[in-house]
């Protein structure tokens, strides 16, 4: 529960636990102008948090995109979340794949890392151990290409920090059902 | 069959299509072309208000009172966000609204052009939707589909910005088709399976509360219909939110009254103290539920609602049922009726006799005076010579609407137009003149106080040109009375800007817009001056000088539960009533 609603009456509600889950939601929306801001409008008008968000056109003819929000907050208000999504006018579906877990994740981080000698060579033996791919080289520093789900690029990134990690630029998550049926 | 028209002739025509007969707004450069079309026709009738707040919420007052879609029309800029409160209005209050708005050209967006405004990037939170029409070949699909929307689901506000150059460009325009829309279908009908589990509960209930609220009234007359039939087969007895009175009758056997801040002390302990609660398009809000840890504690709550967020939002229910009130209604009543269903008589029987007992508190009592008019006198004299003819009536926000909801009686649904979600001050003129126009036979009055009414006061011109004959009753307290209250409450009785200096002589300001002004002050003459209002065939503003320390009671402190209410017998220092964390809270 965050500071403001330990403070307040009104929002301790009852029956709500205080739970902390972080979930991934799938948000299939009408690629118009505006959809994008709506989402994220909604997330900050009320209060909920963004841990990522990722969006591109997934089918061009039927002009949709698809929109992956990782969220947190108590299993309430997860379902909030969705409902309110559902609200907008130009969403077609939202689906939250945390609920049943059979999802995949994936997101790409590139990670530029400074370094002479020594770390050089440490930071390339990481590299590999992590299946990380250098896309730039210079005599004093690497960019590596890393593929995977967000605890995997965390922990790579954790592991270059006092090798000589300079600068980190993550896509965020995209996600999608297991097995053979959609969203 | 499809016809060339220009963009400004295809707005003028999808209003005429939709049904619209009134249309509210303020012309501006950005608009000119469509102020053009409506000079050629005279279906639709242009009422030119004197703030585009004003045109807001006189569309509200037109769509809550018809159940139509209301029609505003603005220009772009400062005429967009004049319009603003009015449409978060709307929002909050589930209000069936189609907010046109001018642009500047295409080309010049983005440039900060003279009265450019991003529209929709401002009125993107407060409408249910919004649409910027880039291009004249998507301007009729956009019109048809922004009525649809408005009124379809959960009503609610959708603004379509119009740039100058769609408004001159020319294309075909086709006439609304059954109107469909590519994402959005709201749910109607609820599953039956959940149906039969709300009557099975319904039928077990020994301490059952209908805790009801403004989706029944925008669900239709049924709705307000199924409503009462369902009280009667199971004799529940029955409260509402602010905005869902009259859904059922004020002077029915199985009314509570309102519940909530300034509910009654039996709907509230009803509440508190029942074993099932049955709410219907309602929606839990703060002013409701009061402390939430401690919201009717013992009870299983079925919630019945077209909006699906609605629910869980604010209190845990136990069967959610979503669909339109008026069908779940319907599904309920005949499973009721087809399986003979009865509630226990004794367990009933038992339950009526406490909230007898709580009933005779009389929590909407008050101290009457031979010299001075209280306010709820005044208002319950209203009620009393108005009662037998068609009256709807408005209000502003503060005391006076809380003194109007508790003691005003409302028989049907759309006869009360009051902003509960947002509380506007300077609503309730605006609103009298949307609904007197669509109700031009009708009593049409505004119960005002003398803060809020000087809001939108410059309405009063609009009223006067459209010969709205609205009766203005102001209570005058000569203070901002809540606001007043909540110091008593909460800041050691420092009245802190809250005294109504300078107020103007509004018998004087009446007679200055060729309207008729009354003053009051003698209990003794009130009931003939009312009467000398509703008898003027045109508008009137009745300056009603009331108690100016009266407090509005009951009363639950914010932070307090249901069963936890200030009684108007209450004796001790008001200031004492709420800790530092119920201080926190508005
Ligand atoms: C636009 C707006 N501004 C401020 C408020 C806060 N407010 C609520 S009630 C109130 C006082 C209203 O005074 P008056 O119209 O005289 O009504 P009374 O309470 O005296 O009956 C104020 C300032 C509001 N509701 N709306
Ligand atoms: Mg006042």
């Amino acid at each position: 529960m965050n500071a403001q609603a330990a403070l307040s009456p009104y929002s301790s509600s009852a029956g709500k636990t205080a739970r902390h889950e972080t979930h991934v939601l799938s948000v299939l929306v009408d690629n118009e102008p505006g959809v994008l801001a709506r989402v994220v409008g909604l997330f900050s008008g009320r209060g909920y948090n963004i841990e990522s968000l990722t969006v591109a056109e997934v089918a061009h003819l039927q002009g949709l995109s698809r929109i992956t929000v990782v969220t947190s907050g108590a299993p309430e208000t997860i379902e909030q979340i969705s409902h309110q999504l559902e609200r907008i006018v130009p969403i077609h579906k939202v689906t939250d794949l945390s609920l049943d877990n059979a999802f995949v994740q994936r997101e790409l981080a590139m990670i530029k890392v400074r370094g002479k000698g020594e770390s050089r060579t440490e930071a390339l033996r990481l590299a590999e151990a992590f299946r990380a791919r250098v896309i730039d080289a210079t005599t004093e520093s690497f960019i590596f290409e890393l593929t995977g789900a967000p605890k995997k690029i965390d922990d790579f990134v954790e592991l270059m920090r006092p090798i000589g990690l300079v600068e980190v630029s993550r896509t965020g998550v995209a996600a999608i059902t297991r097995g053979p049926l959609t969203m | 069959m499809s016809k060339i028209m220009t963009g400004a002739e295809m707005v003028v025509q999808a209003l005429q299509d939709q049904g619209v007969t009134h249309l509210f707004g303020y012309p501006g450069g950005a608009v000119l072309p469509i102020y053009d079309a409506l000079f050629h026709q005279d279906k639709v009738q242009h009422v030119l208000v004197r703030h585009e707040q004003g045109a807001a919420h006189a569309a509200e007052g037109f769509a809550r009172s018809t159940g139509k879609v209301g029609a505003v029309l603005v220009t772009s800029g400062p005429g967009a966000t004049n319009a603003i409160t009015g449409l978060t209005d709307a929002l909050m209050d589930s209000i069936p609204v189609v907010c046109i708005t001018g642009q500047v050209p295409t080309h010049l967006i983005g440039s900060d052009a003279f009265q450019e405004c991003d529209t929709v990037g401002l009125t993107r939170h407060c409408t249910k939707h919004n649409y910027l029409v880039r291009r004249i070949e998507d301007l009729p699909r956009i019109l048809h589909e922004a009525f649809y929307i408005a009124r379809s689901g959960r009503p609610g506000p959708v603004v379509i910005d119009i740039p100058k150059d769609v408004q001159f460009a020319s294309g075909p325009y086709a006439p609304p088709k059954n109107a469909q829309h590519k994402t959005y279908h709201p749910r109607v009908k609820a599953d039956i399976g959940k149906i039969k589990q709300a009557v099975a509960m319904m039928a077990k209930a020994k301490k059952p509360i209908l805790y009801t609220g403004g989706g029944v009234v925008n669900a239709g007359p049924t709705a307000s219909t199924l409503l009462r039939e369902l009280v009667q087969l199971t004799n529940f007895p029955i409260t509402s939110t602010l905005m869902g009175l009259g859904a059922y009758p004020g002077s029915g056997p199985n009314w509570l009254g309102m519940l909530g801040m300034h509910g009654s002390y039996e709907a509230n302990n009803a509440m508190h103290d029942c074993d099932l609660m049955v709410c219907v398009g309602a929606r839990f809000d703060d002013r409701i539920t009061g402390r939430l840890d401690a919201f009717s504690p013992g009870s299983k709550k079925i919630h019945i609602d077209i909006d699906p967020s609605s629910i869980n939002k604010n209190v845990m229910v136990d069967l959610a049922v979503v669909g339109d009130c008026a069908h779940v209604l319907e599904d309920i009543v005949r499973l009721w009726r087809a399986e003979a269903h009865q509630t226990d008589p004794k367990a009933l029987k038992a339950w009526w006799a406490q909230i007898d007992k709580w009933r005779a508190r009389k929590s909407f009592g008050y101290k009457k005076s031979d010299t001075t008019i209280k306010p709820q006198y005044a208002v319950e004299r209203l009620y009393e010579l108005t009662k037998d003819r068609k009256t709807y009536i408005t209000t502003e926000v503060g005391q006076h609407q809380m003194w109007a909801a508790q003691h005003y009686k409302f028989e049907e649904p759309n006869r009360w137009m009051t902003s509960g979600g947002l509380g506007t001050m300077g609503y309730g003129l605006p609103a009298a003149i949307g609904t007197q126009l669509a109700h031009p036979d009708a009593l049409v009055i505004d119960i005002a106080g003398e803060a809020s009414i000087l809001m939108n006061i410059q309405e009063l011109s609009t009223a006067k040109q459209f010969l709205a004959p609205v009766k203005i009753f102001i209570l005058n307290n000569e203070y901002m009375g809540m606001v007043r209250q909540w110091q008593e409450l909460l800041h050691g009785g420092r009245y802190s800007s809250s005294y109504s200096e300078a107020l103007p002589d509004f018998v004087k300001l009446a007679e200055a817009y060729g309207m008729k002004g009354i003053r009051c002050s003698d209990p003794k003459n009130l009931d003939a001056a009312i009467q000398e209002m509703i008898d003027h065939p045109g508008a009137v503003i009745f300056d009603c000088l009331v108690d100016k320390a009266e407090n509005c009671l009951p009363m639950i402190p914010s932070g307090k539960a249901h069963n936890d209410m200030i009684l108007p017998d209450f004796e001790e220092d008001l200031g004492k009533v709420i800790d530092d964390k119920g201080k926190m809270l508005v």
